[in-house]
């Protein structure tokens, strides 16, 4: 999402269409705080970990820093086994920003295209639509169980453990939860297309490829963003129960729903571990839904005249 | 209209079956064992005998077919004779759960009154809740009330609902010991003092839940709602001097329904599949908890009795979706 | 009634069942909590521990085993043994004489005819009786007279207390399940759910996989029990749950293992409301180290199978340098608590068949791990942190089920590997999948394609020659057997495949215990293939108004559930 909206205002090609949205987007004060809010989550993941070394310790001398509330040391305190809990954070949204990130990227870009595919094309509609009844009522843990027996070891001998891993990760959230979003663009292409604009436009011969483009997915775009806000949530989630499943990545691998997870238990007695996590998800989601809204009103010609 | 759905209903019956089929296949392509909730102190020997009596050994298309005999044969002849008082189905074999051994069907009848109680309260409020608050977020966009709405309903979709629930057990459980932390299904409501108790235990899960729905669905009425406010019609609309709340209630509201549709559409099915995590917290035991227990012991007949009535609802609710569209917006057309 | 609740109170205090006050019924209602919900009442049908141990608030056997794991009587008055002349001389039989006046609860009387019944509903061979191997060796089950019953074996049996001893194997009546033999075991859904049986309770409700609901039964033996006139059972949830709905809401009066970390066991008792029970039994935490490669290099079908040895677990100072790496004490004392001790013993109880001077493993040594490595030739020779020999790289793939605790050790051990020089990789996998004997899936304890893998595992009764024989050559899982097997480290040793004949024939008690403390030690300090951790006890949560609970590992944990009564 951040390189789209930042990548054009790099670029500088004179009144470009792509300028005019930046700018637009640029007095969304949302929009432009959720931006600067998910870029300094995205540094604090990626460069955080490297001004915070692991300590170099024994278990046995890392097991007496053990449950240590807040400190200058330990600014989120430490965990049962006394590991530092802001280093895991780190650690931990590395994995839990980008599987949110891609696996909403998969499923938004597969279940906008069987929506518009099957809104535009009367042939295809049929087909695809009973596709997606058929995804909707497959049993999600038994999917996951198989493609994960079914891929886990090839893709980790291809790709190794950790980027196997991640793509098995991602291509399972993405393809069990493309469904929503294609239902939902499906029914507001079948009502646009009878639309006068789009009438016109294909009246007058336009390729569908064109119509498509130009008049029906700009018009999407606005459910298709609440997917995306959404998708990344229940992306974030559906990861940790993947690794409580033992499916996803290795057990001693943090990530933001897992850490969440494994504090809800002791929520009493340390209430850092739940709240630093809980926390870093909501900010996640909600950053993205202010770029998304700020997005969409960007794109849209009516509003950005204004 | 008619024809059309007569047409989608008839060519429902072969989607149900390929659905049926893939969802067998992919049940036995899982891994998994009837056997792995048994304890291991159970030798190899005695647990092949075991499997061998559940049916576990047969070929599986051989499985398939009795399922599917079962499923539309036997269980509908049980069903009739239940309720005409005849004994149809005479000592047919029923679908048996492999986990407790008892038919299936009686199962799920036990637990559909708490899950639609739960779920289906939770999801009902939930609507109830969005609805009002998508529009109105939406006709003042920007405004505090709008800010609040997102910033809740934000929150309320990205913490999961392990978190939730478990926090208002701590508060309203634990410390104020107002509402009970336990859902207790034997709890028959014969007057206002049950009532007051089954309200009261149906408290703490139905919030989690409407908490979840409310903030999906208002994001989605309140982005069609701003999508349909900025269109030409409404300008003309109000320049011919209708009323605001004409214009907004009618017209743009009516043009807003169609994603809001399609997803109470999708989620009405997901009552009946119940919510395996609150059911979980709270111990309602619904069809949620039921579906969960019988994945975790690899019961399945009964994984795949419940999934394919969900796959019915499924395609039912998102044919009844698409007739809907037509309704509201008279120029979709299927013919 | 003031001096009679004071009295209640004094004979509480002194630990006794108030039975010569109590009245049956008299204490109203109790809560019971399991987060497993129980699924049939059957214990025949299915073996979970939920099950076998709700049924035995109904159904009983004809002996059980106390809190100390001593035979103690249910539906007879004494046990047999050889003195008193139950057990035949040449211990090819055993003669069980039922109580008088003994009665079901519908009112009509128990019969030797029902115990020759529930024999012949287990050996059916259709029926896919859970408990079948209670019933190995049995050559048939007869009805001497209407009181006695006569169980023979087809050879002489040393252990003649398997049938009908203990809650998984309850006398179930004949007049009820008559029509449920073999295949048709499978449409009694209304007898699996609510047998008729002798215990202190029967069913008024049962919901599968739900609640029970239970009255205390009229015909029940002791005419002043059960003190409590109702029972509830309620099902699922997790462990934290369960433990907070007795510690700290108080809405249950008993939650059955709720197995949480130290650190909340404590804050949830300072709540004052309620207080955890534990007990031990043989539920031993171990690592099981691979004596087959496991290597995803080598073809399917061989892959840790008995023809090619594990190139680097295969040598014995290997495998002590990893065990010795480890700190038991301090394992116990970040996952269980009081729940927990660390143990070297793979029988760690009863106390006669425990071995007692194999201690070595719980002090932990770090240098002394890496002396043992260099001995066996693993040096870090490239500087890179690893040991490695002959180019190969000392790597473990270190394999569990789901569960906070095993994640948390698998960290910690994970760590202390890495101390003495050694890469390890974590794994875990759904327990269902994990545990679950599907021959097509690469995850399961059985298949162990890893280097090592982690889980708990006990035996029923308090007899291990069963569970030490699974240790033989032949009960390694392999292709040939759909990967079914017990030996899961695929250890193989002749003199062990012996001994384990030898305990088979024996019949003296002292000399048996002999055996197995051998057999124990061979697999554990001699050859390190199974590296015990924690003797993990069972964690029950009771409210401080509930008494009478006696945890009992031995047996169900509602065994005397019939003592239970409200403390005033």
């Amino acid at each position: 999402m951040t390189e789209t909206a930042a990548s054009p205002a790099a670029l500088k090609p004179p009144r470009s269409q792509w300028r005019d949205v930046w700018d637009q987007f640029r007095t969304h004060k949302g929009a432009l705080l959720g931006l600067i809010v998910l870029v300094s989550l995205v540094l604090f993941v990626t460069i955080g970990p490297f001004f915070r070394d692991a300590p170099d310790l024994t278990i046995a001398q890392q097991i007496k820093l053990r449950n240590k509330p807040p400190s200058w040391e330990f600014p989120f305190g430490t965990d049962q086994l006394g590991r530092d809990m802001l280093l895991r954070m780190m650690e931990g949204g590395k994995v839990s920003i980008s599987v949110g990130l891609v696996a909403m990227l998969i499923s938004i870009t597969l279940g906008s295209t069987v929506g518009v595919l099957a809104g535009y094309f009367k042939r295809l509609d049929g087909p695809l639509m009973r596709m997606t009844d058929l995804f909707l009522a497959l049993p999600l843990l038994p999917l996951l169980l198989v493609m994960v027996m079914l891929f886990r070891e090839k893709l980790a001998g291809a790709l190794g453990p950790e980027a196997g891993t991640f793509l098995l990760i991602v291509s399972a959230i993405g393809v069990t939860s493309w469904m929503q979003a294609a239902r939902i663009v499906r029914g507001e292409v079948l009502a646009l297309k009878e639309r006068e604009f789009v009438l016109a436009a294909r009246s007058i011969g336009t390729p569908p490829r064109r119509v498509i483009l130009r008049h029906v997915l700009p018009n999407v775009m606005s459910p298709i963003m609440v997917a995306a806000t959404l998708g990344i949530a229940s992306a974030i989630i559906t990861e940790s129960a993947l690794s409580f499943l033992g499916l996803g990545f290795p057990p001693d691998f943090p990530t933001w729903g897992r850490l969440l997870y494994d504090g809800v238990e002791q929520m009493q007695l340390f209430p850092a571990r739940v709240i630093w996590p809980g926390l870093a998800i909501s900010l996640t989601v909600l950053s993205v839904n202010y770029i998304g809204d700020g997005l969409r009103d960007a794109l849209d010609p009516r509003i950005r005249g204004r | 209209m008619l024809t059309f759905t007569i047409r989608r209903l008839l060519l429902a019956i072969p989607t149900l079956l390929f659905i049926s089929l893939v969802i067998f296949l992919l049940l036995e392509l899982a891994p998994g064992d009837p056997m792995s909730e048994v304890p291991l102190t159970v030798p190899p020997e005695v647990k092949q005998k075991m499997r061998e009596a559940l049916g576990a050994d047969q070929p599986m298309f051989f499985r398939y077919m009795l399922w599917l005999k079962q499923f539309f044969v036997i269980e509908p002849l049980h069903i009739l004779g239940a309720i005409t008082g005849y004994d149809l189905a005479g000592d047919a074999q029923r679908i048996i759960s492999w986990q407790s051994r008892s038919p299936v069907a009686d199962i799920i009848a036990q637990r559909i009154p708490q899950t639609l109680t739960v779920i289906g309260a939770a999801y009902l409020i939930g609507v109830l809740i969005a609805l009002p608050i998508g529009i109105y977020s939406a006709y003042r966009q920007y405004s505090w009330f709008d800010q609040l709405g997102t910033f809740i309903s934000m929150i309320g979709f990205s913490v999961p609902t392990f978190f939730t629930g478990v926090l208002l057990i701590v508060i309203f459980s634990v410390k104020l010991g107002w509402f009970p932390s336990i859902y207790d299904t034997t709890l028959r409501v014969t007057d206002w003092a049950s009532f007051g108790k089954q309200v009261k235990q149906m408290v703490l899960p139905v919030s989690v839940l409407a908490l979840y729905n409310a903030a999906q669905i208002s994001r989605y009425m309140r982005s069609s709602m701003l999508d349909n406010l900025g269109q030409d019609y409404v300008r003309t609309a109000r320049s011919v001097g209708m009323t605001e709340r004409v214009v907004v209630l009618r017209d743009v509201l009516r043009n807003s329904m169609i994603p809001v549709v399609t997803v109470i559409a999708l989620g009405i099915p997901t009552i009946f599949g119940g919510a395996i995590i609150t059911e979980q917290v709270f111990k309602v035991n619904g069809l949620g908890q039921l579906l969960i227990s019988a994945i975790h012991g690899n019961d399945l007949p009964m994984v795949q009795t419940l999934t394919f009535i969900f796959a019915i609802l499924i395609v039912l609710f998102n044919l009844i979706a698409d007739i809907l569209y037509g309704i509201l917006d008279p120029r979709i057309r299927y013919d | 009634m003031k001096m009679k609740a004071a009295l209640l109170g004094a004979v509480a205090l002194a630990g006794l069942a108030p039975a010569a006050y109590a009245e049956r019924g008299a204490d109203g209602h109790v809560n019971i909590l399991y987060s497993q919900a129980p699924s049939t009442l059957n214990p025949y049908l299915s073996s979970g521990t939920k099950d076998i141990e709700n049924a035995s608030l109904v159904i009983e056997p004809l002996a059980g085993y106390d809190e100390k794991g001593v035979m103690i009587p249910r539906l007879v008055d004494e046990i047999p043994t050889l003195e008193n002349g139950g057990v035949a001389e040449d211990q090819k039989s055993i003669t069980w004489k039922i109580k008088p006046d003994l009665k079901w609860s519908d009112g009509s009387p128990v019969t030797a005819d029902d115990v020759v019944f529930t024999a012949e509903y287990c050996m059916h061979p259709e029926g896919g009786c859970a408990q079948l191997a209670k019933f190995e060796g049995v050559e048939k089950v007869e009805a001497v007279d209407p009181q006695t019953v006569k169980i023979s074996f087809k050879e002489a049996k040393p252990n003649p207390y398997l049938a009908f001893v203990g809650s998984t194997t309850p006398v179930l009546q004949k007049a009820q399940f008559a029509n449920c033999l073999g295949a048709a075991a499978s449409t009694c859904t209304e007898q699996n759910f609510g047998p008729i049986g002798t215990g202190p309770f029967r069913v008024v409700e049962f919901k599968t996989n739900d609640v029970i609901q239970l009255e205390a039964n009229p015909e029940y033996r002791d005419p002043a029990k059960p003190a409590f006139a109702t029972v509830t059972v309620k099902g699922g949830g997790d462990a934290a749950s369960a433990a907070r709905a007795v510690m700290e809401t108080g809405e249950f009066d008993y939650a059955w293992n709720t197995q949480i970390p130290p650190e909340l066991q404590q804050a949830m008792e300072q709540g004052g409301k309620g207080e955890f029970v534990s007990g031990f039994g043989t539920l031993v935490e171990r690592i099981e180290m691979n004596m087959t490669d496991p290597s995803p290099d080598l073809p399917e079908g061989e892959r840790s199978t008995a023809k090619h040895p594990h190139p680097i677990l295969s040598d014995l100072k290997v495998r002590q340098a990893l065990s010795m790496a480890i700190d038991r004490n301090l394992l116990v004392e970040i996952g269980y608590g009081n729940a927990g001790r660390p143990t070297c013993n793979l029988v760690p109880a009863p106390e006669m068949y425990a071995s007692t001077d194999n201690t070595g493993c719980l002090t932990q040594d770090i240098e002394g791990a890496k002396k043992l490595l260099d001995e066996a030739g693993w040096t870090d020779s490239d500087g890179d942190g690893i040991r490695d020999k002959d180019g190969k790289k000392f790597s473990l793939l270190y394999q569990t089920s789901v569960n906070p605790v095993r994640q948390d050790f698998q960290a910690l051990i994970k760590g202390w590997w890495n101390e003495i020089g050694i890469e390890v990789e974590l794994k875990a996998v759904d327990g269902s999948v994990f545990f679950g004997g599907d021959a097509g899936s690469p995850d399961t304890f059985q298949k162990f394609y890893a280097d090592v893998e982690m889980y708990a595992n006990n035996f029923d009764g308090t007899d291990p020659e069963a569970y030490l024989a699974e240790h033989t050559c032949a009960k390694a899982p392999r292709p040939d057997t759909q990967w079914q097997g017990e030996n899961i480290n695929r250890y193989c040793d002749p003199a062990y495949d012996a001994m384990i004949a030898e305990l088979g024939k024996t019949g003296d008690l002292e000399k048996r215990a002999e055996l197995a403390k051998k057999l124990n030690d061979m697999l554990t300090k001699e050859s390190m293939t199974i590296v015990p951790l924690v003797d993990r006890g069972r964690l029950s949560a009771r409210s401080k108004t509930l008494g009478g609970v006696v945890l009992n590992t031995w047996d169900s944990e509602l065994w005397n559930a019939s003592d239970w009564y409200r403390m005033k």
